[in-house]
C-alpha cells in the first residue's frame, strides 16, 4: 500500500517538475499563496474581496448558461427569459443565482469600499490598488446597468429610457450621443441587441482585467490591516514580517469558511427570497416592455438609487447630471484628500468617525431616498444628505491634516 | 475584533434606518391579505379551472405550457385536454387564445394583458382585492375599486352578483355593498376568487412549488459544510498567536 503511495507521489512530482520547468507553477503558487505574507489581524471586512471574486465567478458561470437559452431581440427577449423560468431544466435556479448574484455583488463590493474607509486601505502606497478598485467598480455599474435591460421588461425599458436620457442633458453633444448609444431614435431591437454584446463580452473582460491589475496591485504593496500598519517594516531575520502569515493555507481555509457562510445568505435569498420584496426582482419587470406604457413610477435598481437621489436633488438636469457624475469621480480622490498621518479609523480621533459615519448613513438614506416617490419633503431629504456626502470629502480634506490621532502601536494588534 | 467590525456594519445600518421613515416602502399595504396556499393542489385545480373559464377567452398566458399545468397540478393530460382545452391546443402548446389583440384592443379599450406573470406584478393581495371589488356604477357601467374605470368588464358578477357603491354615512360611504345576490354566497365567492389567486400566482412562478424544497437541503449541506470549514480553520489558526 505504501509503497504504492509512494509511486504516486513520485508520479505526481515528476509531472509538477515536469510542468514547472516549462511553466512557472511554483514560483506564482509560492508568491501568491504559500509565501505571501498577509497580515494576521484580519477581521470580517476582509471576506468582502474574497466574496466579489467568488460573486465574479458564480455570474460568468451562470451568465454562460443564461446565453444558451436567452435571446437579445426586443421580440424575443422577455418570452425568453420566461421560457429559462419554465422549460429550462433548472433554468429559475440558474436565473435567480444570476439575478441576486447581481445585487450581492453590490453589497460586498459596497461593504468592501466601506472597509478602505474604515482602516485607510486607499493610502499611500495603495492609492493605484484603490485607483483599479475604483474603475471595477464604474465598469460594474456600467454591467450592471446593460444586464438590467436584457430581461426587457418594463422597468428594463424605462430604466434605460432614463439612464440614456441623462447623456441628453450634456450641450451640444447631446442628442446625437443618446441616438449613437442606442443606435435608433428610441431604446429598440437595436439597443438591446448591442448591450448583449457589451453585457456578455467587452464589459466582462474588461473586468476580468481590471480584476487582475487590482490583485497584481495589492500583492505588490501588501494588504494593509485594521490597525493600519505596514508588516513589512517589521521583519525577522528571514525577511517575513512578523505580523504576517502565509495566505495559504490560514487565509485559504479562514476564506473557505467565510465562503460557506456567504453561501448560506446567498442560498436563502436564491430559494426563500429571489425577488428580495421586489428590491432584486422588481415587480414592474415582470411586465413586458411595453413603449405606449410609461409606469407611473421608474426607478433604478436599489445599487444605483443613491446617485439617483443625488441627480433628483438638483432642480436643473445638466448639473443634476454633473453632480451625479462629481459624486462617483470623488470617489477616486479618496487616497488624496485623507491626509491624516494615521491610516486607521482605531487611531483616529472622533472626528474621523463622526465624518465616516455620517457619510455611510448619507449614502444609505439617499439610496432610500432615490427608489421613493419623490415628495416635496423627500426632495428636501434629498438635499440634505447630498449635502452630508459631499461635505465629507471637503471636510476630509481639511481636517484630516491636524485632525487628532491616538499613538499607534508597532505592531498588529490580535 | 470581529465583534467590533459586525458591530459597527449594524450600526451604520440601524442609524441610517432610524435616521427618517422608510422611504422605500410601497403604497397599497390596506389589502386584504389573500390567505393563498400555493402548495394546497386541490386549491390550485379548482382555480385552474376558473382561470380556463373565465379569463383564458381574452386574457392569454402565453408563457405558460398546459403540459407543465398537468405536471403539477397532479391532473392527467387527458383530463386537462378534455376539460381544460377548448381550442384545437395540444398538452405541450403554450396558454394562447384565439382572439386577436387588435380586436380586442378595438372592443375592449386596451388589449386584455397577459396573465402568466401577473402575480408577480400585482401581488396576490392585489389581485384578491381585485377581482371582488367590481361594482356597477350610476350610469350602469362596470368600475373597479383598485382600478378606477378599469376596461374591464364583471366577467364573473353571475356568481358574485351585482355590487353597487353604497352612499351611506360616514364610514360606510364608499363603502360596496351586495346589491343584487349572485349564484355563491359572499363566503364562496371569496373562496373561489381566493383558489384562482392562488392558481394565478402559482402560474406565475410555477418553480416555486420546487424551489423551497430544494433550498431546505442546500441550505442544510452548507451549514454541515460551514461547521466543518470552521473547524478546519480553527484547526489552522491554532498555531497563529
Amino acid at each position: 500500500m505504501s509503497e504504492q503511495s509512494g509511486a504516486v507521489t513520485k508520479t505526481a512530482n515528476g509531472l509538477l517538475q515536469w510542468v514547472d520547468k516549462r511553466l512557472p507553477v511554483l514560483d506564482f503558487w509560492n508568491a501568491h499563496l504559500a509565501k505571501y505574507y498577509a497580515p494576521k489581524n484580519f477581521n470580517f471586512w476582509y471576506y468582502m474581496g474574497g466574496f466579489a471574486l467568488l460573486v465574479l465567478v458564480i455570474q460568468i458561470l451562470s451568465g454562460i448558461f443564461l446565453t444558451m437559452h436567452y435571446k437579445p431581440s426586443a421580440a424575443e427577449a422577455f418570452a425568453s427569459v420566461e421560457y429559462i423560468m419554465r422549460d429550462v431544466e433548472w433554468g429559475w435556479l440558474i436565473r435567480y443565482m444570476h439575478s441576486t448574484g447581481a445585487s450581492f455583488f453590490f453589497i460586498v463590493v459596497y461593504l468592501h469600499m466601506f472597509r478602505s474607509l474604515l482602516y485607510g486601505s486607499h493610502r499611500k502606497p495603495r492609492e493605484l490598488l484603490w485607483v483599479f478598485g475604483m474603475l471595477i467598480y464604474l465598469l460594474l455599474m456600467a454591467e450592471a446597468f446593460f444586464g438590467y435591460v436584457l430581461p426587457w421588461g418594463q422597468m428594463s425599458y424605462w430604466g434605460a429610457q432614463v439612464i440614456i436620457n441623462l447623456f441628453g442633458a450634456i450641450p451640444m453633444i447631446g442628442e446625437p450621443l443618446t441616438e449613437w448609444i442606442r443606435g435608433d431614435f428610441f431604446i429598440s431591437d437595436a439597443t438591446i441587441n448591442r448591450f448583449f454584446a457589451l453585457h456578455v463580452i467587452a464589459l466582462p473582460i474588461a473586468l476580468l482585467g481590471l480584476v487582475v491589475l487590482h490583485l497584481s496591485a495589492l500583492h505588490q504593496t501588501g494588504s494593509n490591516n485594521p490597525d493600519g500598519i505596514e508588516i513589512k517594516e517589521n521583519k525577522d531575520e528571514d525577511g517575513i514580517p512578523k505580523d504576517g502569515i502565509p495566505f495559504h493555507p490560514y487565509y485559504t481555509v479562514k476564506d473557505i469558511f467565510g465562503a460557506s457562510m456567504f453561501l448560506l445568505v446567498f442560498a436563502f435569498v436564491i430559494f426563500f427570497w429571489p425577488e428580495a420584496g421586489g428590491l432584486f426582482l422588481e415587480h414592474d419587470n415582470f411586465v413586458a416592455a411595453d413603449p405606449l406604457v410609461t409606469p407611473e413610477h421608474i426607478k433604478p435598481v436599489w445599487y444605483f438609487t443613491p446617485f439617483y437621489a443625488i441627480l433628483k436633488a438638483v432642480p436643473d438636469k445638466l448639473m443634476g447630471v454633473i453632480l451625479m457624475g462629481v459624486s462617483v469621480g470623488v470617489l477616486f480622490l479618496l487616497p488624496w484628500l485623507d491626509r491624516s498621518p494615521v491610516k486607521s479609523i482605531r487611531y483616529k480621533g472622533a472626528w474621523y468617525k463622526i465624518l465616516v459615519f455620517s457619510f455611510a448613513i448619507a449614502f444609505i438614506r439617499l439610496g432610500m431616498l432615490g427608489m421613493a416617490e419623490g415628495t416635496p419633503a423627500q426632495t428636501i431629504e434629498m438635499r440634505v444628505w447630498t449635502f452630508v456626502y459631499f461635505s465629507f470629502f471637503i471636510l476630509l480634506f481639511f481636517l484630516s491634516k491636524g485632525g487628532k490621532t491616538k499613538p499607534v502601536p508597532d505592531r498588529v494588534t490580535h | 475584533m470581529k465583534i467590533n467590525a459586525i458591530k459597527t456594519l449594524l450600526a451604520v445600518l440601524l442609524l441610517a434606518l432610524a435616521s427618517g421613515p422608510a422611504a422605500a416602502a410601497g403604497g397599497a399595504s390596506n389589502l386584504e391579505p389573500s390567505g393563498i396556499n400555493v402548495n394546497d393542489t386541490a386549491s390550485l385545480q379548482r382555480g385552474a379551472k376558473m382561470f380556463v373559464n373565465y379569463c383564458l377567452s381574452c386574457h392569454e398566458a402565453s408563457y405558460m405550457r398546459y403540459k407543465r399545468l398537468s405536471e403539477d397540478l397532479g391532473l392527467s393530460e387527458e383530463m386537462v385536454m378534455d376539460n381544460m382545452i377548448f381550442a384545437d391546443a395540444k398538452i405541450g402548446d403554450l396558454m394562447t387564445i384565439a382572439m386577436d389583440p387588435e380586436d380586442s384592443a378595438r372592443w375592449f379599450g386596451k388589449t386584455p394583458p397577459n396573465l402568466t406573470l401577473i402575480a408577480r406584478a400585482r401581488g396576490a393581495d392585489w389581485l384578491y382585492g381585485f377581482l371582488r371589488s367590481f361594482y356597477q356604477d350610476e350610469s350602469g357601467r362596470w368600475n373597479n375599486l383598485l382600478l378606477p374605470n378599469a376596461a374591464m368588464p364583471h366577467v364573473m358578477w353571475s356568481l358574485q352578483g351585482i355590487q353597487v357603491m353604497s352612499h351611506g354615512e360616514g364610514d360606510e360611504a364608499g363603502q360596496l355593498e351586495l346589491q343584487t345576490p349572485g349564484l355563491m354566497s359572499p363566503e364562496e365567492y371569496d373562496d373561489t376568487i381566493r383558489d384562482l389567486v392562488a392558481y394565478l400566482d402559482y402560474m406565475s412562478e410555477p418553480a416555486k412549488l420546487k424551489r423551497k424544497n430544494v433550498g431546505v437541503w442546500v441550505m442544510l449541506f452548507l451549514a454541515v459544510f460551514a461547521f466543518m470549514a470552521y473547524l478546519l480553520k480553527a484547526e489552522f489558526w491554532r498555531d497563529v498567536h
